[in-house]
């Protein structure tokens, strides 16, 4: 029994916490890019462990569920509807088998995670389930959903059957785990950051950049007035992470995503704290970046507690899912 | 030899500076110093480039209530491991990359003879006589950054990128040459191909080349290619 692709929607790929340990062979991690969202849309469908989830970007896919599903959707707000019912995100719902479930445009945000309880029973490739689009590695070989693709569910995960959608009648504030206010993004210092102009340097703190319409999973392009350095940099191909802020020639900042390459040869400029990345990655193109200056520390501090809150929700969500079985 | 510089890049991640430049004895270095990273810093993912090594790791499990920040404890780990190595480097693999130079297999190889002043010929003999090490992997899996490239053979990269790089394309960018493991886009000049498989996301091990390997290339006329193509992407 399926989930069979109807339309795939603009760009859909399985994602779970991607795959680390093997950077030294030139393979990245991808994985979801909003990582607390793919983690609570597990959550909220009683999934514990790190199971993949669809990870749809700013147009959603149609997809028909050959047997009765618990799903959720989380991440940007995605417009959802089970035949003609309208499904809420940040909840669990119940669907009968045959339900055609339309996912369309998202009102603010770039990535929406739908989850199943389960999970998808897709191979794992050095062990994950994300697709890497780049490295063209994944269950699906590293590319999107296309239509006519069928996604098998865990037989032993599933629910009863039943004989119309249920919404359950609470679900998780997004809040703070979606950004609805577009404020700016907390930056450290990037190892080349001094080597900017004096103009170049207010500028990254100080300038909106609007998000470019060629960024993907790899890079967030950034568009603004140019940046500069006082002096041309050679420099020899070193480690890049998914925040890191580069450079190019062109003077227009890429901030790479979750699925950015393990080595890069043009000049650092920054590093997104890790607790707003996942926010920066729901930024659609023509929204606006801006950047505040952080320090080591206090970008520390903000992802540890960040983390404790996120634990402790993923907890009681999955508590109080289990305690209404 | 300078000391080893230490820069946070993000929350959970030291770049450790080992020298500068692309060089076999820096390399050495680096990945000398990967060697004795990994075994004495369980959990921490040890990342070599050409100069440098990432060290990345979990900040949560190296934080401490009265101790050091995470990256002040790794460091402090990392440089204690270096001082006191507690093993000698690992021998270097002896890896030998059969190549069909020219032709459809090498379509640039008259453009670097061109470029080069050499006749194809040589420049084959040339590449084929290196002694290459793999100083690093990257810009996809299982693409090897080889050291030991022929000064003479230095051509710059295509003004006209490829979109389509075949796999198994061997290749010169620059001072640089490498293996394409799959099928890529890319600028660098392609010299031949060689019929064995780089990259294998189903293998125990999936790349056929590790950082530290020493590469030599052996020159096979095309029916040996076909043979062991065939063999190698079964």
């Amino acid at each position: 029994m399926s989930v069979q692709v109807l339309r795939p929607g603009l760009l859909t790929t399985l994602q779970d916490a991607g795959r680390p340990g093997h950077a030294a062979l030139g393979i990245g991690r991808a994985g979801a890019a909003d990582r607390p969202a793919w983690q609570l849309a597990n959550a909220l469908v009683g999934n514990t462990g790190g199971e993949a989830a669809l990870e749809i970007t700013l147009q959603g896919p149609t997809l028909r569920f050959e047997r009765a599903a618990r799903i959720a959707l989380t991440g940007a707000p995605i417009d959802a509807r089970a035949g003609d019912e309208p499904l809420p995100p940040w909840t669990a719902v119940d669907l009968p088998a045959g339900s055609v479930l339309r996912l369309r445009g998202m009102r603010q945000g770039c990535r929406s995670y739908l989850a199943v309880r389960g999970g998808f029973a897709v191979p794992a490739v050095l062990g994950s389930r994300s697709e890497d689009l780049h490295a063209r590695l994944g269950p699906f070989g590293g590319r999107a959903l296309a239509a006519g693709d069928a996604l098998p569910l865990d037989p032993t995960r599933g629910i009863d059957a039943i004989d119309r959608p249920r919404i359950r009648r609470w679900g998780v504030d997004p809040q703070p785990w979606f950004d609805f206010a577009m404020g700016p993004l907390a930056l450290l210092p990037g190892s080349h950051a001094d080597r900017l102009d004096a103009a170049s340097r207010e500028r990254l703190h100080r300038q909106p950049f609007r998000l470019a319409s060629s960024s993907n999973r790899t890079g967030a392009r950034l568009e603004g007035e140019a940046l500069a350095l006082t002096a041309p940099l050679e420099l020899v191909s070193e480690a890049v992470l998914p925040g890191t802020v580069q450079l190019p020639p062109s003077g227009q900042p890429i901030a790479l995503l979750a699925e950015a390459p393990v080595t890069g040869g043009y000049p650092r400029i920054g590093q997104v704290a890790a607790a707003d990345l996942p926010t920066l990655a729901q930024r659609r193109p023509g929204d606006r970046v801006q950047f505040a200056p952080t320090s080591l520390d206090e970008a520390l501090e903000r992802q540890y507690r960040r983390g404790r809150e996120l634990h402790r929700l993923v907890q009681r969500v999955l508590d109080r899912g289990e305690s209404e079985r | 030899m300078a000391p080893i510089r230490c820069e946070p890049l993000a929350e959970d991640a030291l770049l450790l500076h080992v020298g500068e430049g692309i060089a076999p004895d820096t390399s050495d270095r680096v990945l000398a110093a990967t060697a004795v990273l990994a075994r004495a810093l369980p959990g921490v993912e040890c990342v070599p480039a050409y100069a440098s090594v990432l060290l990345r790791f979990d900040a949560e499990a190296w934080r401490t209530p009265d101790g050091p920040a995470p990256h002040q404890a790794v460091r402090e780990a990392a440089m204690a491991a270096l001082a006191s190595p507690d093993a000698a480097s690992p021998v270097p693999r002896e890896v030998t990359v059969p190549v069909c130079y020219g032709g459809d297999a090498g379509p640039d190889l008259d453009e670097v003879a061109r470029l080069t002043g050499l006749g194809a010929d040589e420049v084959v003999a040339r590449h084929a006589a290196g002694h290459y090490r793999v100083a690093m992997l990257g810009f996809a899996p299982g693409f090897p950054y080889l050291l030991g490239l022929d000064p003479v053979l230095a051509v710059p990269r295509r003004a006209d990128p490829r979109t389509r790089v075949p796999a198994g394309s061997v290749a010169i960018g620059g001072a640089q040459t490498g293996i394409y493991p799959d099928t890529l886009p890319g600028g660098w000049q392609l010299i031949g191909r060689t019929p064995l498989r780089l990259f294998d996301p189903a293998a125990d091990e999936p790349t056929a080349l590790r950082p530290g390997d020493r590469v030599r290339f052996a020159p096979i006329d095309a029916a040996r290619f076909d043979a062991l193509r065939t063999e190698a992407w079964r």
